[in-house]
């Protein structure tokens, strides 16, 4: 809480202040630059490029990529693909973290090992052998072939925050579901998973944020099939054919962001905490 | 697991120093043989606390403590499918496709054995992208995990708008990352982009400068987006780590009249090391992961001056006119080695730290 002494201006404070205010500026002005040269004429972008409120708000530029540049099709595919990863993800991390947090049993301690190796894998050595898998499996062209690779890709920080969360809830709670009767099942899924409420919140922003923003693998796994892009592979495609187009690109580039930002907004919370409890674990 | 027990007799627990004279003399006993390796259970307790008598179940064998376990197995079925087909078998795999003449995922490879390392040796384009990467993270790290904690140490208090700044530092983290690389392509303009015009309408610069188009600005012009992108999450980080210094050592350095230099220096740095050693071995993963930012804003030019060791990986597999996934797995797998070195060099000197901190 603020304090009213601690609002009377001291030299520092005041140089804090305005230093900070330059940063803030800086680091948001590309965003702000976006959204103003996304409602702008073409000719208006070059002959007043650093005016930000435009002459005429000109919403045709996002007609255009939303249409004609098919960004309805990329966001649709956006949309699906994150939504199934972040299912997939929430379900296999919370079983195995359930199982790794809470019992002790033979080769508990080689996944461990293993899980955290996969942390430092960098993603040049997987993508060629994932590429591989896919086709065999007949997927590549497909958005069942984006969301297995990204739901199997380094999930390893969700699992540990899973089986750190449930390693802290008492015995009792299964001692006494057990004697109502509740086999393994029906505890993990009515008393366990419920009371981890926290922590799906937290992975499942953490996977949305991931999924919604990857690039590599949807790139590479829509090649042969435009209609499958996501947002950014579209957004590639769209500056390679239309580079000229400024403010189509500033329309289309904020059609992508604006989803993952709002969400941010509402979701701060969650999303602080998950990256802030990586490094304390 | 405490003391071990041969029923009816009291041992002394093993794992704290009984400050109870009447127990000291007391040997700690070991488990007899037959019991030994068989993950006895302990199924209740009774006694002094340091001379704990525990009872005990004989351990079942391991066929029967997988059998009991099998919904344990059953709940790892998932992870076990999806990593281990999407991340373990892929590293596997590189491993055996960097041993291979290999043109394309429909054809099948040839053997060549260690052929592809010992041309990637002689590659300069190959050391070319090593270097790069390199280069990045020697300028990329240090500058994103030194500015984030000094932000931290200012942005570690209260006062006005904190939050507002904390949240517009923090935003460029949340979007994405290969959206941000083509959208600086063009705030990097050298005729119509806003910095340019900025820094000419200031007087600072008296000519446009092709910060992406020249070989000598773009690699560090992408360390600075990369820097600016990513720094909320490492203040992140570095506010987690403030707040497990306890305040009133603060506050005794108060009093003893230490000035803020001081302090930052001989009381917050030293308390942090085991969050400096994590943040940059997080900072450094990530500053090899810069594929997506780096094939948007310059695509590895000009003249390959940012083909970073990814790009160089995807060009050999995905975009080369003959596609070459041995020779591209070869070059994964030498950098990956390399990386990993580096990983485990500071992996180690965490545990290393930890256990001297324990100790003392």
């Amino acid at each position: 809480m603020t304090r009213l002494m601690d609002l009377k201006p001291t030299p520092w404070g005041t140089v804090r202040f305005l230093a900070l205010l330059t940063l803030a500026i800086i680091w948001t002005y590309p965003f702000v630059w976006l959204v103003s040269a996304s409602l702008k004429g073409q000719l208006e972008i070059f002959s007043k490029g650093l005016n930000l409120i435009p002459d005429e708000f000109l919403w045709s530029n996002y007609q255009r990529a939303w249409v004609n540049a098919g960004f309805s099709v990329y966001m649709f595919n956006t949309v699906l693909v994150t939504a199934g990863t972040v299912v997939l993800v929430v379900f296999h991390t919370a079983l195995s973290g359930y199982v790794l947090g809470r019992y002790d049993f033979i080769g508990r301690r080689v996944i461990i090992g293993i899980l955290a190796a996969t942390l430092v894998v960098p993603v040049g050595v997987t993508i060629i052998p994932i590429v591989d898998v896919v086709s065999t499996l007949g997927l590549i062209n497909s958005r069942w072939g984006i969301i297995l690779a990204l739901a199997g890709g380094a999930q390893a920080a969700a699992i540990l925050l899973y089986a750190g969360y449930f390693r802290g809830l008492p015995k009792e709670l299964e001692e006494s579901a057990r004697l109502d009767g509740a086999g393994f099942f029906r505890i993990f899924f009515s008393v366990m998973l419920p009371l981890a409420g926290p922590v799906t919140a937290t992975v499942s922003v953490l996977t949305f944020l991931a999924a919604w923003n990857t690039f590599l693998i949807p790139l590479v796994f829509t090649f042969g099939a435009p209609e499958l892009r996501t947002l950014p592979v579209g957004m590639l495609a769209f500056v390679g054919t239309n580079e000229t187009d400024w403010s189509g690109m500033a329309a289309a580039a904020t059609i992508s962001l604006l989803p993952v930002v709002v969400f941010f907004f509402f979701v701060q919370r969650y999303f602080v905490e998950g990256v802030a409890g990586a490094v304390k674990a | 697991m405490t003391g071990y027990l041969i029923t009816g007799r009291p041992v002394p627990t093993t794992h704290q120093t009984c400050t109870d004279q009447r127990f000291s003399r007391v040997p700690t006993l070991q488990l007899p043989k037959r019991l030994q390796g068989r993950g006895t259970q302990i199924i209740g307790r009774y006694g002094h606390p340091c001379m704990l008598t525990t009872l005990e179940q004989s351990a079942p064998g391991w066929r029967s403590r997988l059998w009991a376990d099998r919904w344990i197995y059953l709940f790892l079925v998932p992870t076990v499918v999806l990593i281990g087909t999407f991340t373990v078998y892929p590293v596997l795999a590189s491993l055996w496709f960097s041993l291979l003449d290999w043109n394309g995922f429909g054809s099948a490879g040839a053997f060549v054995g260690l052929a592809n390392y010992q041309e990637l040796w002689g590659d300069r384009l190959f050391w070319n992208a090593f270097s790069n990467t390199l280069v990045f993270l020697a300028f990329a790290v240090p500058l994103r995990v030194g500015l984030a904690l000094f932000l931290a140490v200012i942005l570690n208090a209260t006062f006005p708008l904190v939050r507002v700044f904390r949240t517009a530092i923090f935003l460029p983290v949340v979007t994405t990352a290969a959206i941000v690389g083509v959208v600086m392509r063009y705030v990097l303009d050298p005729t119509s982009g806003p910095i340019n015009l900025v820094l000419l309408n200031s007087g600072i610069l008296d000519q446009p400068v092709n910060f992406l188009g020249r070989s000598s600005t773009a690699l560090y012009a992408a360390i600075g987006i990369w820097v600016w992108k990513w720094l909320g999450v490492t203040l992140i980080y570095w506010l987690a780590a403030l707040q497990t210094i306890p305040r009133d050592v603060y506050e005794a350095a108060e009093v003893d009249g230490a000035n803020p230099l001081y302090r930052f220096f001989y009381i917050t740095l030293p308390m942090l090391t085991p969050f400096t050693i994590i943040i940059t071995l997080i900072t450094v993963i990530e500053a090899t992961n810069v594929f997506d930012l780096m094939l948007t804003l310059t695509g590895g030019g000009p003249f390959y001056g940012t083909e970073v060791i990814d790009i160089f990986v995807y060009r050999q597999a995905f975009t080369a006119n003959i596609p070459r996934l041995g020779y591209a797995s070869a070059a994964a797998i030498f950098f990956g080695v390399c990386f990993a070195a580096i990983a485990a060099v500071q992996a180690v000197a965490l545990i290393k730290f930890r256990a001297r901190r324990r100790s003392s």
